[in-house]
């Protein structure tokens, strides 16, 4: 049974359907990578999900609950959290407090009181270091350079300790290096019986990495199988290369 | 030496309102040119209970505290919804609305003509009729401002204030009811100005709708961004300097009839190099 899936999902822009009466489901343990070309509705389709813009119709079903209208604050509570395609981290703090900020406390009084301890300490240390930021641990992320900010990002999603992560585009740009210690995250999080969706265009990590491949086009599923499977079917040729 | 005791109780005062307002602005980046109004209500609460009730300064002083955080926490309620230039207009039209009132509502504020005859307050017996003495309550009511500011700063709220400042949505993805955090640090800002208020009316003795109009609470926001966004010090430090640049005029030699114009030029040039050479301010963390 999937752990977050879509019925006739839908957002329009005036118009125009960016997401078209979707139907996807997600499994833990899982890699689904979305695939498609540029605005094909793959980020349309994760900001729908994550409350991020407001759904148009259809369903969104997250750990039992059906919801017809998705709150970005609720988000969290369903166990889902996402990265962006630009990284959206909170420049002006340190590279530390961007992960201390997902650790500690959501209440707002008991968030008043309450001062980071040596756990939670140890907890963002040990993730900084995973991915190679904890030397930067005291400078703020605006100082980052592109592929650290990246890697920061994906190191506060982790940090949630969700179900669902959503990953938009988490290689784009980046040295091999970096991708092989995203690589490892994603497939970390997949043995930890965490659900993944991949949002990404290189095929090749798509077929390295993803167990199971959607491809959008035009807002609607054109094909979905294994990545082997559906990189081969005429349609997604087509979508991808025209006629 | 009565003067200076004059300048720096005025220092303590604005410095509290600096710090209040940085919770606001430097810490949630909620630009509010609200916090005059705030101010207002809580000298004007406290002027009304001390002078027609004769009550004792304390509890004026909390009521007045407590009426503007009620306030606050009404209109926030609608208010904290509202992101950048629009919660920014959303806080003139509340200035406005405060001010108007304190003009207005004539058969209690007394309107234009103000309420005079407000009693310094006292403490276990002792009158603070002397500024000297004044000073004291002036500059421990600053220290203890200046710690919940820093409490606040350091509380794991403070690290979410800073990120709702930078990233609302991204910070609602981790979890965060972002608008009971906005709705929290706008009542406590309120309330705190709220208590420089009930101060000023008790040192001046007097006090009419002029203090607290839209231009204090673009006054007050100079100050917070001249000593820098986001810095407990630097809230305490851009009063300290933009009071001393508008007394020091008054020794600067100026024909009395253009003094008050050139001490405005100073304070507009001032701004604008600050803008230009120094967005963050001096002890800023945080650039608008």
């Amino acid at each position: 049974m999937p752990i977050l899936s879509t019925q006739k999902l839908v957002k329009s822009f005036g118009g125009v359907h960016a997401v078209d009466h979707v139907d996807l489901a997600f499994h833990g343990g899982k890699i689904t990578a979305l695939v498609g070309p540029n605005g094909s509705g793959k980020t349309t389709f994760i900001n729908t999900v994550t409350g991020i813009l407001p759904m148009d119709g259809g369903e969104i079903h997250v750990g039992g609950v059906v919801m017809r209208r998705m709150n970005p604050a609720d988000v969290a509570a369903y166990g889902i959290t996402r990265t962006f395609q630009n990284a959206r981290l909170i420049q002006q703090i340190s590279v530390l407090d961007n992960i201390l900020v997902v650790l500690t406390e959501r209440n707002v009084w008991g968030a008043l009181f309450e001062r980071h301890t040596a756990l939670h300490l140890e907890k963002a240390g040990n993730i900084l270091k995973k991915v190679g930021l904890w030397e930067k641990r005291n400078e703020n992320a605006e100082n980052l350079s592109y592929g650290q900010r990246k890697l920061l990002e994906i190191a506060r999603a982790v940090s949630m300790r969700a179900n669902i992560y959503l990953f938009d585009e988490p290689f784009a740009g980046l040295f091999p290096e970096t991708i092989e210690v995203i690589s490892d995250i994603l497939r970390t999080l997949r043995d930890k019986a965490a659900s993944v969706v991949l949002v990404e265009h290189n095929m090749n990590l798509v077929r390295e990495l993803a167990d199971y491949c959607y491809v959008l086009d035009g807002g609607k599923v054109i094909a979905e199988g294994t990545p082997d499977y559906v990189l081969k079917q005429p349609q997604v040729i087509e979508a991808y290369l025209g006629k | 030496m009565e003067y200076l005791i004059h300048i720096a109780v005025l220092v303590c005062l604005y410095g509290i309102l600096g710090l209040s307002l940085n919770l606001v602005v430097g810490e949630t980046g909620l630009i509010s040119v609200a916090h005059a109004g705030f101010y207002g209500i809580g000298a004007y609460v406290t002027a009304l209970l001390l002078v027609g009730l004769g009550m004792n300064f304390f509890l004026a002083m909390a009521l007045g505290i407590i009426a503007s955080g009620l306030v606050a926490l009404l209109i926030s309620g609608v208010i904290s919804r509202l992101r950048g230039v629009y919660f920014l207009f959303g806080t003139i039209g509340l200035n406005i609305i405060a001010w108007s009132i304190f003009l207005n509502w004539q058969s209690v504020t007394r309107g234009p003509l103000g309420i005079p005859s407000i009693p310094r307050p006292g403490i276990w017996g002792l009158d603070l009729y002397q500024n000297l003495q004044f000073l004291f309550l002036a500059a421990a009511s600053l220290a203890i401002v200046y710690f919940i500011s820093v409490f606040i700063k350091k509380s794991s709220f403070g690290r979410v204030l800073n990120s709702i400042r930078e990233d609302e949505e991204a910070t609602q993805i981790f979890g965060y009811a972002t608008s009971y955090y906005k709705l929290a640090i706008f009542t406590i800002g309120a309330m705190l100005a709220a208590l420089a208020g009930a101060l000023f009316a008790t040192y001046i003795t007097y006090i009419d709708p002029s203090s607290f109009t839209i231009n204090e609470s673009i006054f007050i926001f100079s100050t917070i961004v001249l000593g820098g966004l986001g810095s407990s010090r630097g809230a305490v430090l851009g009063p300290l300097l933009l009071v001393f640049l508008f007394e020091g005029f008054r020794f600067a030699g100026f024909p009395s009839e253009i003094a008050a114009q050139m001490r405005m030029l100073a304070y507009g040039f001032a701004l604008v190099l600050l803008m230009l050479y120094r967005p963050k301010g001096i002890w800023g963390t945080f650039r608008i």
